[in-house]
């Protein structure tokens, strides 16, 4: 089965500074790996490399099929991130930032409408995003990425702010994403709650990984 | 998604922000009837003159208000993260372009339509005719707009973007600026025949302008 | 070898060339050419101004197909970027130089600093257009980011100049103020005036030639400089994990 995600001494630049400087990592069709390490190990930089959204300076890189060398545009349609900022607008309500999503991705508005109400935010539908707060806009994110349908999920710290119930949904989006022909690479820093969600887990040190990292268990 | 419907969300998006907002309502067209204003009271209080300038007072008060409408267009797209989820949407440049550039001309044009009112009734002029008056104001914006929309996505995410624009701006939409005041004269002279040249002149510019817009929005909008 | 554009040995003995043939060009402007019958000496100037004018657009079209040849993806090269940015400098230089010399011809020949002919608008909206494009150079960025900012702008400003030019002529003539001014830039000279114009024109383009190299050289050194430091932090970074 052709991996979903492979890189071979990812060198990535921030400015001058190489946020990346040598990574290995491969991640196949319904794996969910979690990425760890110190903050400023480079998990960001990766997660946004992998989105096509930073240059590759050096090294190979291949995500769903599309070499990001040559073509880090092409995947963008299948995968979603879910990063510091929810990519919404303030004056837009959480309908129509999550329609437009959807429908930007070239889905439907009803998986839109389905995101809405998985994350439970039905009730702040009409609500501008402008007036939700860190945690209802957390989950807004992750229901912005599922609008899309993606392949592929990127989340970045998406436990960040989130509280008890937030967090036991996003546990299940990202447990039932295997089962929903999903794979998800995870970022974070809240290590026993990650790998209880974990099929494997890939430890970022200095911009660097490698591939010779702790299985724990098939997937 | 074909081209047109990527379009037709993307202005959307735009005006319904706006509608929402109301920048362009409650502060872009108040700045050019005051621009106007301020014309008034540099300029001899004598009828005459302003009657004979107004065309030219017309067209740069649209400019500078384009300005405007142009740094406000991304400065939408700059809270959020909004240019990365732009970027990650998977909308395609182009479609990007002319959905943007639709919604500044079609704040331009609302602005157009209030300033020209103004413009007839404190300035004291006729508008005869209006075809090649109403044709050239149609390419005239669609030119600024597109180019507008250009300079903007090319200084987006800089720091210096606002004192940038106008800088890079102004001096390109120059002939739009002669061309569409032109027209306008000709308009008022009530000699179409001296007026369609412009018009083809700013049309032409419209489409090339619009064309290139097209061809540099994805690119520059990567490096944004 | 995108450090340099010519041979160490070439660009010094373009500088030679270009030195003297300032010189000469100089001594005829000076003494050699005749006084005009209408201008007298003011009109000297035109053997400054109309060379300075002509390497004004030169680099100006050296920037555009600079830029154009790094956009296309299969002649895309650092070399392009540099040789684009290098030629905007001097052209900003010598479009300044243009309007000065021009205006400073004016006064005494016209009885005017400026006049709103087609050339010299559209020599001004040039200049504002190369202080944009060197607006955009000085931001920070990322060389490849910076490039095609730097490239696109340069295009635009390219497509843009001829429609100035054509639609100031326009007005212009449909004013019908052109042909009196036009009269003095094209006068109808012969002899060893033709000859110290056209000697001029070839002193400036020697000049441009040697200046775009030196500055292209200084450019690439500067560049490479930085791209000696990325390496060496990623050298450091993966030596961190390595005590």
């Amino acid at each position: 089965m052709p991996a979903v995600v492979r890189l071979r001494s990812a060198v990535c630049l921030l400015g001058r500074f190489p946020a990346l400087a040598g990574v290995d990592l491969d991640a196949a069709d319904g794996e969910i790996v979690l990425l760890s390490g110190a903050n400023g190990a480079g998990k960001t930089t990766l997660l946004r490399l992998l989105a096509g959204l930073v240059p590759l300076y050096s090294g190979e890189g291949t995500v769903l099929d599309h070499d990001l060398a040559h073509d880090r545009r092409g995947a963008r349609r299948d995968l979603a991130l879910v990063g510091h900022e929810t990519f919404c607008y303030d004056d837009l309500t959480v309908r129509e930032n999550l329609q437009f999503a959807a429908r930007a991705a070239g889905r439907t508005t009803a998986e839109g409408d389905t995101a809405l109400e998985r994350l439970g935010l039905g009730r702040l539908a009409d609500v501008v995003h402008g007036r939700l707060s860190a945690g209802q806009r957390r989950r807004l994110a992750v229901a912005v990425a599922l609008s899309r349908d993606p392949r592929l999920l990127l989340l970045d710290e998406p436990h960040a702010g989130l509280d008890a119930d937030g967090r036991a949904v996003l546990d299940e989006v990202v447990r039932a994403a295997p089962s929903e022909h999903r794979t998800v690479l995870l970022a974070s820093h809240e290590l026993e709650h990650a790998r209880a969600v974990a099929t494997r887990e890939v430890v970022i040190t200095a911009g660097q990984a490698h591939l010779a990292s702790t299985d724990r268990g098939a997937p | 998604m074909n081209l047109w419907r990527e379009v037709r969300l993307v202005a959307a998006k735009d005006l319904r922000i706006e509608a929402r907002s109301r920048v362009a309502i409650q502060q872009i067209i108040p700045f050019g009837l005051i621009v106007l204003l301020l014309f008034a009271f540099a300029l001899d209080p004598d009828r005459g003159i302003l009657r004979r300038v107004a065309p030219g007072l017309f067209w740069v008060t649209v400019l500078l208000a384009a300005l405007l409408a142009v740094s406000r267009s991304f400065a939408i797209e700059a809270d959020n993260g909004a240019r990365d989820g732009l970027r990650l949407s998977g909308l395609d440049g182009p479609a990007l372009f002319l959905g943007k550039a639709a919604a500044v001309a079609v704040e331009l044009l609302a602005l157009e339509v209030v300033l020209a009112a103004t413009v007839v009734v404190v300035y004291g002029i006729e508008l005869n005719t209006l075809v090649p008056l109403i044709l050239g104001t149609l390419a005239a914006t669609v030119g600024v707009a597109a180019t507008g929309t250009l300079y903007g996505v090319l200084a987006a995410g800089l720091r210096v973007r606002e004192t940038l624009v106008p800088v890079l701006l102004l001096p390109v939409v120059a002939p739009v600026l002669l061309g569409a005041t032109r027209a306008w004269e000709a308009a008022i002279d009530g000699i179409p025949s001296d007026a369609w040249p412009w018009v083809a002149l700013l049309s032409v510019f419209a489409v090339l302008f619009t064309a290139i817009g097209m061809l540099a929005f994805g690119p520059l909008l990567e490096e944004a | 070898m995108s450090d340099r554009l010519l041979k160490p040995a070439v660009s010094k003995t373009l500088g030679w060339l270009s030195l003297g043939s300032l010189i000469v060009l100089a001594l005829f402007g000076l003494w050699g050419a005749p006084p005009d019958a209408v201008q007298s000496d003011a009109q000297r100037l035109m053997y400054l101004h109309v060379p300075a004018a002509w390497i004004a657009y030169l680099a100006f079209g050296v920037t555009a197909l600079g830029s154009a040849l790094w956009l296309w993806p299969r002649t895309r090269a650092t070399v392009w970027d540099r040789v684009a940015g290098a030629s905007a400098e001097l052209g900003v230089i010598f479009t300044a130089l243009t309007l000065v010399l021009g205006s400073l011809w004016g006064r005494p020949v016209w009885g005017v600093w400026w006049a709103w002919d087609a050339r010299l608008v559209t020599t001004a909206v040039l200049f504002f257009l190369y202080l944009g494009y060197l607006a955009l150079r000085r931001i920070p960025a990322s060389p490849d980011a910076r490039a095609k900012r730097c490239a696109i702008a340069a295009l635009i400003a390219f497509v843009d100049v001829p429609i100035v030019h054509f639609s100031v002529n326009w007005w212009r003539t449909l004013h019908q103020q052109g042909t009196v001014f036009n009269e003095r830039l094209d006068a109808k000279i012969h002899g060893v005036m033709a000859f110290t114009l056209w000697f001029g024109v070839l002193a400036f383009t020697l000049l441009y030639a040697f200046l775009l190299d030196r500055r292209y050289r200084l450019l690439a050194l500067d560049e490479d400089r930085e791209e000696r430091e990325v390496e060496q932090a990623i050298a450091e970074r993966v030596g961190a994990l390595t005590p």
